[in-house]
């Protein structure tokens, strides 16, 4: 396995000199048709966990008083970075496109996160939400094609297949039995912390952004759709959260996630080939070994307990993000008829009736998913460009 | 100064992933849909839709006095006095947007280094569609209508006017691509003044005419110059 040895000995740049400028935070965006899709997946995942860094933050901050100052101060930063991250987004993206580009980063991410994950129970759970964000993209390709008369692989380029997996109309469930076995923060590896925390702002992030851009829709079925999709993102926000220990204090949890974020900004570092882009990477992964290193202060003060606790354990480097699809087939021809019952994944046919009746009535007035993709088969060009048979 | 189009790596297309492009349409091709059907489906639910929609909004009632409406309505023949006031506010609004897509479009020509002769021209007709704002709304007034509402025309433009906004005023269009957006917006004003004048005119509100043909001539001119401009942008010559 290779392995990072040395992130969490670098001191990274000071809080007080982390400084931003409307004009670096509002700066020219990447190219929708010249930059590598890969470059818009990094930008959209760090774009992610800057939002769970501030959510992160204001919570606690409404349960711990001590901490409030320095939270704020991180915060702020925080803020900017996410800002220059997210405003790199060009505006000849539709809504529907940059939603085509989410859920290649939750396809792509998270298989590559599942195949990291030394935790075989964790890794189960990533694999079964990858295929569910997986056929969100067949659905949100279709849409996309039907409703703009777009190719999605214009903004997947290649990388991505545009097939049905587990079918989105399977995915709606009873909340309990979208909650998953938590690690124990006394023994789980580092790796197991930092990727709940991970997959869990990505798909908040997806969540959030659907429901806000869910009702900028005028076509009906684009708004259903939306809100059907959206309340699939709340099952992955509640299922991946609760991957995460509850019984970690919230210091705990915030160097987690302040470690989660420079681990993530080291492989941005690593692979981005846009050199622009890199440099943004390049200062924010100074900017998190900073905040890292205050939290660890703040733990040694508060909790009276040494990092080492928390962060002990091998690192293995984020694995290349590049087109996973070999993974993805093989995981599909194997896990696709898996179903969730309580925390455990079982067959189709052992479904729970708590989930059998809250999807019956849901579906009880159509279903948009199924209304949108019917017969759908991606084609280069859209399905108008198939020549006649 | 100006971006003309150029080659380069555009990553977009099937042929840019000539390992990736078949392993995509084998899988296409492999993996059948779940859904039987077509897009039929959503053009049905899309008529269902359709049938139980309420309309995006009103017109408002003419004037906030007692009695006003009665003599609005006289004042109106012909057609619903709601469809004359509505259209009304829909060239309102679309010519108070005009000025602020010519104003987008103004900077973009400055610093596209575009001559001093045409930066004249674009604030000439700047100008002639705010004064075609003030015409809409001295209209409107005529008939007591309140020329501040939005009306569901207005809306709707709006809405459609959104692209055209969105083109002009992104720092990396070229001069083409925004004055390819900038035809659209006047093509459709032609056609709108056009319709405007008839509608007013059946309205049995001929005062009105005049003036509205006048602004007409004044979109045909704006209409013929960009044309001529978007062929010179892009090399093309003028017939």
């Amino acid at each position: 396995m290779d392995t990072i040895t040395n992130l969490l000995d670098a001191k990274g740049t000071p809080l007080d000199r982390q400084r931003f400028t409307w004009r670096e935070m509002s700066n020219a965006p990447i190219s929708k048709l010249d930059d590598d899709a890969f470059t818009r997946v990094r930008v959209i995942l760090m774009n992610g966990i800057e939002t769970d860094a501030l959510r992160l933050k204001h919570i606690g901050a409404r349960m711990f008083g001590e901490l409030r100052e320095p939270l704020a101060q991180v915060r702020r930063v925080e803020q900017h970075q996410q800002t220059q991250i997210n405003w790199l987004l060009s505006a000849d993206h539709s809504p529907l496109e940059t939603t085509l580009a989410y859920e290649q980063v939750a396809i792509e991410v998270t298989a590559a996160v599942a195949q990291n994950e030394p935790d075989p129970y964790q890794a189960q759970t990533y694999r079964f939400g990858l295929l569910e964000d997986f056929d969100h993209l067949y659905r949100y390709a279709a849409m996309l094609d039907r409703l703009e008369g777009k190719d999605a692989n214009n903004i997947l380029q290649g990388y991505t297949d545009i097939i049905p997996a587990r079918p989105t109309a399977d995915h709606h469930r009873h909340p309990d039995d979208d909650l998953r076995e938590h690690y124990d923060r006394s023994d789980a590896a580092l790796i197991t912390k930092i990727h709940a925390a991970m997959i869990t702002a990505a798909e908040y992030q997806t969540h959030d952004y659907y429901m806000n851009i869910g009702p900028l829709f005028a076509d009906p079925l684009a708004r259903a759709l939306y809100a059907e999709i959206a309340s699939v993102e709340e099952q992955h926000v509640t299922q991946y959260g609760s991957l995460m220990d509850p019984n970690e204090s919230f210091l705990e949890k915030w160097l987690i996630h302040e470690v989660m974020e420079a681990y993530n900004y080291l492989s941005c570092v690593e692979q981005e080939d846009n050199p622009r882009i890199r440099a943004i990477w390049e200062r924010f992964l100074d900017y998190e070994l900073g905040h890292m290193n205050l939290v660890m202060e703040l733990f040694k003060k508060h909790e009276r307990r040494d990092p080492a606790e928390v962060l002990a354990g091998p690192m293995p480097r984020l694995m290349k993000l590049k087109s996973q699809r070999d993974f993805i087939r093989k995981v599909i021809s194997e896990e696709v008829d898996l179903r969730a019952l309580g925390i455990n994944f079982v067959p189709r046919e052992d479904e729970g009736q708590l989930t059998l009746d809250y999807r019956q009535h849901l579906h009880s007035q159509g279903i948009p998913a199924d209304i949108v993709s019917a017969g759908y088969s991606w084609h280069p060009g859209t399905e108008l460009n198939r020549p006649a048979p | 100064m100006d971006k003309p189009a150029h080659t380069g790596m555009n990553r977009t297309g099937a042929q840019m992933s000539p390992l990736h492009t078949p392993e995509q349409k084998a899988a296409a091709e492999q993996v059948r849909p779940t859904v039987p059907g077509s897009a039929r489906q959503l053009a049905e639910a899309r008529q269902e839709a359709v049938a139980s929609a309420e309309p995006v909004g009103s017109v408002p009632i003419p004037g906030s006095i007692k009695g006003a409406v009665k003599t609005v309505a006289q004042k109106i023949s012909g057609h619903n006095p709601a469809i004359l006031i509505d259209k009304l506010g829909e060239r309102l609004a679309f010519e108070r947007t005009g000025v602020r897509l010519y104003d987008a479009m103004i900077a973009k020509a400055q610093a596209l280094g575009e001559p001093q002769d045409k930066l004249d021209r674009l604030q000439h007709f700047r100008d002639e569609e705010a004064e075609h704002m003030e015409r809409v709304k001295e209209a409107m007034e005529s008939l007591g209508a309140d020329p501040t509402a939005q009306t569901p025309s207005a809306d709707v433009a709006g809405v459609s006017g959104l692209g055209v906004l969105q083109v002009i005023t992104d720092p990396r269009t070229n001069m083409a691509q925004s004055l390819d957006a900038l035809l659209t917006a006047e093509l459709t004003d032609n056609a709108a003044w056009d319709l405007l004048i008839d509608l007013a005119r059946e309205a049995g509100q001929s005062d009105m005419v005049p003036s509205f043909e006048q602004a007409l001539r004044q979109e045909q001119d704006h209409l013929g110059t960009l044309r001529i401009w978007l062929r010179e942008a892009l090399g093309v010559k003028n017939s």
